[in-house]
């Protein structure tokens, strides 16, 4: 059994370092830009025409959360190529696997985190808004300098679970033919005819990449709670 | 010279402030008091905007605004650099440390020079008598420290007006002095200053003019002494009410 182990793991995490982890990093950065627009978005006061933008992103949040990531894959990768519109694209769109993996990660994180970054923005007090207002800043600046710096502490922790839930998810992208750690654990199971082994060595490896983000995540919230950890409560 | 006339303000309907005619002298310390829910605090928010009015004349240096009509973000924001705001419950900035909180609206809004702010933030911080906590951040401070912040806060933007919404309100009496004792140096020092309080003593030691509103109304507009001996029966009552006068 030892042998079978030795063999396999360093085709399982080479497989980790060139497929998944790309995955989950590129898409997490992508979604939580997407999150943050999104949110912004949302909480935004503008009237008229803005509505419309709203009603959009509000749109995409209801599509993303309510279907399947799995069905989601499949539209994108094997749907779109039938997607044939006259002058635009007449052939369709056909992406390659690892496009469409990062499309849909990201569209899906980031329907998931906006609302994490939504809630964040408002469980800053009203107050702080309008100190912020009252020594002259624009609702730009009260955002960059004053609410998001406090929402993003936050939201460390719920984002660390989108981030965490998205390592695991990539093993999704193995049904959309991208060869990650999954899928390379399912090819040498197919050969050697060890499942059991194959596929709690591929769940170990999957825990080791999430218990290092997980120490990660203590350290961030370690960092962007230093003004806080400082007496503990009390007043602000 | 800030003036207001004929403002109105409601709530869902319900009239918050009606038809105020007023001004708040220049280099002077204006109290607005009267009892809770009177819209002593809306007028005074209405003031930089956090609350806006639906009509009036608002007369502000060389801005003048006719309320009933939308009003451009750049007068807001230009009010706002002038006026400055001290909270009943602080609202620092708990992320950053008591010199960044001091320093924020110069080197942001001001675009001040770094050290130049730095350094006049930290003789600010003296000057309320929290020179040693520059380094500090607001949740290591007692309520009457914070305030203290707060108000060299407003400082540093040198504004026009200071507006102060019930300053010491959620303060013990200890903590309270503290605060006081810094509000009436800078009074001495003709900074405009308009006093939300229920403090009366302190109101008559700090104004140089004193509004009472009651139920969204001005009751009272004028000098100081007049108003703490006056033989209105209202205004009777609340005086003696708010210190205690009435108990002996």
């Amino acid at each position: 059994m030892w042998q079978i182990i030795t063999n396999s793991f360093p085709q399982l995490l080479a497989a980790g370092l060139k497929y998944t982890i790309p995955l989950t990093l590129i898409s997490f950065v992508l979604g939580l830009i997407l999150a943050l627009i999104t949110a912004l978005v949302r909480l935004s006061n503008q009237k008229g025409f803005f509505y419309i933008v709203k009603a959009i992103f509000r749109f995409y949040v209801w599509l993303f959360r309510s279907t399947p990531l799995l069905v989601q894959l499949f539209i994108v990768f094997f749907g779109l190529p039938y997607l044939k519109i006259k002058g635009i694209f007449p052939d369709g769109i056909k992406l390659e696997p690892m496009t469409a993996g990062i499309i849909t990660f990201s569209l899906n994180t980031g329907a998931y985190c906006s609302e994490t970054i939504r809630a964040s923005i408002l469980s800053i007090p009203e107050g702080q808004w309008e100190a912020a207002y009252s020594i002259g800043m624009t609702r730009a600046q009260a955002l960059r300098r004053i609410i998001l710096p406090q929402a993003l502490r936050v939201s460390l922790p719920p984002l660390s679970n989108s981030f965490i839930g998205l390592v695991k998810d990539t093993s999704l992208a193995a049904s959309i033919t991208i060869v990650e750690m999954f899928e390379v654990s399912q090819q040498i199971a197919a050969e050697n005819y060890q499942p059991l082994i194959m596929y709690s060595l591929v769940a170990l490896i999957y825990a080791i990449f999430c218990t290092v983000l997980s120490w990660l995540q203590g350290y961030l919230e370690k960092v962007t709670s230093r003004y806080i950890s400082a007496n503990g409560g009390g007043n602000v | 010279m800030l003036k207001l006339t004929s403002l109105n303000k409601t709530f869902s309907k319900q009239s918050a402030l009606t038809d105020i005619t007023t001004e708040f002298p220049e280099n002077q310390t204006t109290v607005l008091v009267g009892p809770s829910g009177a819209g002593k605090s809306t007028l005074l928010r209405s003031l930089n905007f956090l609350e806006r009015p639906e009509s009036g004349q608002y007369e502000f240096n060389e801005i003048n605004i006719d309320l009933s009509k939308p009003i451009a973000n750049k007068t807001i924001l230009s009010v706002r650099r002038q006026t400055e705001m001290v909270f009943q419950e602080y609202n620092l900035f708990p992320h950053l440390t008591v010199l960044k909180n001091v320093m924020e609206g110069p080197v942001q809004v001001l675009k001040q020079n770094k050290n130049k702010a730095r350094i006049e933030a930290l003789e600010l911080l003296k000057k309320v008598g929290l020179g040693d906590k520059a380094d500090s951040y607001p949740n290591q401070l007692s309520g009457g420290q914070a305030q203290r912040v707060a108000i060299a806060r407003s400082l540093a933007m040198h504004p026009d007006y200071i507006l102060l919404d019930e300053p010491t309100s959620a303060l013990d009496p200890e903590l309270e002095l503290e605060v006081l004792k810094v509000l009436l140096q800078i009074a001495k020092e003709k900074q405009s200053m308009i006093i939300v309080t229920h403090n009366l003593e302190f109101a008559r030691q700090v104004a140089d003019k004193v509004i009472f509103i009651e139920k969204g109304c001005i009751l009272y507009d004028g000098e100081v002494e007049p108003f703490f001996n006056s033989e209105n029966k209202r205004i009777k009552d609340f005086v003696s009410a708010m210190t205690f006068s009435s108990i002996a």
